[in-house]
C-alpha cells in the first residue's frame, strides 16, 4: 500500500492502526478532513442541484411516454397537470430494435461514430504538423500562429455563418469548383456533401486547439533530449518518433480525450450549419434535440432517453480509455 | 534535413571552379533552406485557410443587398458601412448585447467562486472519497446537451424560469462549476506545495493557506477558468435557443438566427452583426490567449 502524504498538512495517510469502529471512523475522518470536506462543499452543492436532480429527473422521465402533449403546461390562465405514464424500458426498447430502428438509431449512431473518429484525426494530424511547423526557428513565427489560432479565436456560431455563405449553392466555393471546372456539389442539400462539409468545417474550428496544446507540449521537451539523439545520429523523423512523440504522451492522451468528448458532444457546428433540414447528417446530439425539442409533438421521453444513451457510451468509453492509459503506462514503467 | 553538415573544404557543387567558397557550417536549430522554404509555404496556406472565411464574412458584410453574397464581385463597386448603421439602429443589437454579457457574466462569476476552494481541496487534500469526487467532475463535463435538457426544461418551467436570464445562468453553471474545479485544480496542482507547508509552519489554518497564500498566487489561473466559463457561456446555442423566447432576451448565437427565417434572409445583416460581435471577443481572446495556453499546460512557479 503506498502511504500518501498530504501535502496541505503533513500528515501522512494509509499506515493506520486497525479498524476503529463505523461511528468512530466517521468521527475520526471528520476530524481530519473537515476542511477538505467544507471546501468542496459549495461544489457537491451546486452539482447536486443542479446536475443530479435534473439527471434523476431526465432518467425517470425516460420511463414514461411524455410528449409536449401531455406534460404539464400552463396555456394562458390554465394549469393543465401531466397526464403521462410510466411505460418502463419501452422506449430504449424501441429506440434500439424497435421498427426502423435503423433509421433512427443506428445509422446515426454509425455516422456519429465516423464523425467523431474522422474529426479527431484530422484535427490531431493537422494540428500536429503546424505545431511542429511552428516549433521550429522561423521568421515571423508569431504572426503564424497568431493567424492560424483564429479559427478558435472568433465564436463558432459566427464563423459557421461565414461557412455558410461560403457553401451555399451559388457561393464562393462552388463559384471557383465551377471555374476550375471541377463539378460543384449541394453542400447543404445532398448527404453525402453534407456529411462532407460538416467534417470540413468542424476540422476548421477544431485545429487550433489541437495546434497550440501540442505546441505548449513540444516546448517544454528539454532541448537537450534532441541534443543527445542528434549526437547519437538520430534522423529527423528518428527525433520526431522517439524523442518528440513519447514527450506528447501526456498532453496527446489528454487532447485526444478531450476531443473525442467535444466531438462526439458537438452540437453548434451541425446545427447551426443545417438546422432542421438534414435529417441524415445529424449526430446523435443533434437528433435528439430534434426528437424533443425541433418537431411537433415534441418527444421528451424519447429525447431524454437518446441522452441517457449517449452519457452511458461517453462514459463506458472514458473508463476504458483512462484504463487502457493506465495499463500503457504501467507498461512503460516496468 | 539531416543537420550534421560537416564543414566542406571542397567548392560546393555547381559552383565555377576556382571559387573556393566554404559553406558555413549549419547551426542546430537552423534548417536548410528547402526546409524553411517548405514550412513558410505550408503555415502560408494553412494561414490562408484560417483566415478565408472569416475574412470574407467581413467582405460580405460591407454589401448592401441581401442576395450580394450570390454575387460577390459586385460588392466591391459599391462598398458601404449602412449594414452596421442599420444593426446598430434598428435591430436589437443591444438588447442581445446586454443578455449575453448578463447571463455570460453570472456563468464566469458563479463558476470561479463556487470552483475555486473545491479546486484547491482536490488539489492539495487526499480526503476518503477523493477519487470519485473526481470522476464525478470529469464526467460531468462530457454530458451531451440531450442529457439535461429535457429535464431542465420541465424544471425551469415549473419555476417559471424559462425566457428568464437567472434560468439560463443556473443551467450554464451545471457545465461551467464542474469545469472550473477541473481546470483550477491543475492551476494550484502548478504552485509549489512548499509555499503551503510553510504557510502551516507558520501556523495559518488550511483555509487561511488558501486565501492569503495561495489565491493570490493564482490570480492567472482564476483569469483562466474566468475567460473559459465567459466564452463557453457566451458561444452556447442549444440551451439558448430553447430556453430564451422574447427576441430582446436573446442572446448573441440566438439572435444571430434569427435574421435567416423562413420568409427573408438578410444575410447582409447578418454577417454585419456577426461582424460586431467577433470583434471585440476576438481581441479579448488574444488579450489573454498567453495566459490560457500556459494556464492549460504549464503554469509557473514563481513567487
Amino acid at each position: 500500500m503506498t502511504v500518501v502524504i498530504d501535502r496541505a498538512t503533513g500528515k501522512r495517510r494509509g499506515d493506520r492502526a486497525p479498524r476503529p469502529g463505523p461511528l468512530q471512523r466517521l468521527k475520526h475522518a471528520y476530524q481530519k478532513y473537515w476542511y477538505a470536506y467544507a471546501m468542496t462543499a459549495p461544489v457537491v452543492v451546486v452539482l447536486g442541484v443542479l446536475v443530479l436532480y435534473p439527471l434523476v429527473r431526465g432518467v425517470y422521465l425516460t420511463f414514461t411516454d411524455a410528449t409536449s402533449l401531455n406534460s404539464a403546461r400552463t396555456i394562458g390562465a390554465n394549469h393543465i397537470d401531466a397526464t403521462y405514464e410510466f411505460i418502463g424500458l419501452d422506449n430504449y426498447a424501441d429506440i434500439l430494435w424497435g421498427p426502423t430502428a435503423y433509421d433512427r438509431f443506428w445509422s446515426h449512431f454509425i455516422w456519429t461514430i465516423v464523425w467523431t473518429a474522422l474529426c479527431v484525426l484530422l484535427h490531431y494530424a493537422i494540428g500536429l504538423g503546424l505545431a511542429l511547423l511552428l516549433n521550429q526557428k522561423l521568421r515571423g513565427r508569431t504572426l503564424y500562429r497568431l493567424i492560424l489560432v483564429l479559427p478558435w479565436a472568433v465564436p463558432t456560431f459566427v464563423t459557421v455563418f461565414g461557412w455558410r455563405f461560403m457553401l451555399a449553392d451559388a457561393g464562393v466555393i462552388n463559384s471557383v469548383l465551377d471555374a476550375v471546372h471541377l463539378p460543384s456539389p449541394l453542400w447543404l442539400e445532398d448527404t453525402f456533401w453534407q456529411r462532407f462539409a460538416a467534417i470540413m468545417v468542424n476540422t476548421w474550428c477544431g485545429v487550433p486547439f489541437m495546434m497550440v496544446s501540442l505546441l505548449g507540449g513540444l516546448q517544454s521537451i528539454d532541448g537537450v533530449l534532441y541534443e543527445a539523439a542528434e549526437m547519437d545520429g538520430a534522423s529527423a523523423w528518428q527525433r520526431f518518433r522517439h524523442v518528440a512523440l513519447p514527450g506528447l504522451r501526456s498532453v496527446s492522451s489528454t487532447v485526444v480525450l478531450l476531443g473525442i468528448i467535444w466531438t462526439f458532444n458537438q452540437f453548434a457546428i451541425i446545427f447551426l450549419l443545417f438546422g432542421n433540414t438534414a435529417p441524415d447528417a445529424q449526430i446523435l446530439v443533434t437528433w435528439a434535440y430534434q426528437l424533443g425539442f425541433g418537431q411537433q409533438p415534441r418527444d421528451y421521453a424519447q429525447s431524454a432517453a437518446y441522452g441517457v444513451l449517449l452519457l452511458s457510451i461517453l462514459i463506458v468509453f472514458t473508463s476504458v480509455y483512462r484504463r487502457w492509459l493506465a495499463r500503457d503506462e504501467q507498461q512503460l514503467a516496468s | 534535413m539531416s543537420t550534421t553538415t560537416v564543414t566542406n573544404p571542397a567548392p560546393a557543387d555547381g559552383a565555377p571552379a576556382g571559387t573556393t567558397r566554404t559553406r558555413r557550417p549549419r547551426r542546430r536549430g537552423e534548417n536548410s533552406l528547402a526546409v524553411t522554404l517548405t514550412s513558410h509555404g505550408v503555415l502560408t496556406v494553412a494561414s490562408l485557410i484560417a483566415l478565408f472565411p472569416i475574412a470574407w464574412l467581413v467582405y460580405l458584410s460591407l454589401g448592401p443587398d441581401k442576395d450580394d453574397y450570390l454575387h460577390p464581385e459586385d460588392i466591391l463597386g459599391k462598398m458601404t458601412l449602412d449594414n452596421y448603421t442599420f444593426v446598430l439602429q434598428h435591430t436589437p443589437f443591444f438588447d442581445w448585447l446586454k443578455s449575453t454579457l448578463v447571463v455570460s457574466l453570472g456563468t464566469t462569476a458563479i463558476g470561479v467562486l463556487v470552483a475555486a476552494t473545491t479546486g484547491y481541496a482536490v488539489s492539495r487534500m487526499r480526503f476518503p472519497g477523493y477519487r470519485k469526487f473526481m470522476w464525478v467532475l470529469l464526467v460531468t463535463q462530457m454530458f451531451p446537451v440531450a442529457v439535461l435538457m429535457v429535464p431542465m426544461y420541465e424544471i425551469l418551467g415549473e419555476l417559471q424560469l424559462i425566457d428568464n436570464y437567472f434560468g439560463l445562468i443556473l443551467v450554464y453553471c451545471s457545465t461551467a462549476v464542474p469545469y472550473c474545479a477541473w481546470l483550477l485544480k491543475g492551476y494550484f496542482d502548478t504552485i509549489p506545495f512548499e509555499i503551503d507547508e510553510a504557510g502551516r509552519v507558520d501556523g495559518l489554518s488550511p483555509f487561511g493557506t488558501f486565501f492569503r497564500l495561495i489565491l493570490p498566487l493564482a490570480k492567472p489561473g482564476l483569469a483562466v477558468a474566468a475567460f473559459y466559463s465567459f466564452i463557453t457561456a457566451f458561444g452556447e446555442v442549444a440551451f439558448a435557443s430553447t430556453f430564451m423566447l422574447s427576441d430582446t432576451k436573446y442572446t448573441f448565437a440566438v439572435g444571430l438566427q434569427s435574421f435567416v427565417s423562413e420568409h427573408d434572409a438578410q444575410r447582409n445583416l447578418m454577417a454585419a452583426t456577426a461582424v460586431l460581435v467577433a470583434i471585440p471577443v476576438s481581441a479579448f481572446f488574444y488579450l489573454v490567449q498567453k495566459n490560457l495556453v500556459t494556464g492549460l499546460t504549464a503554469g509557473g512557479t514563481k513567487g
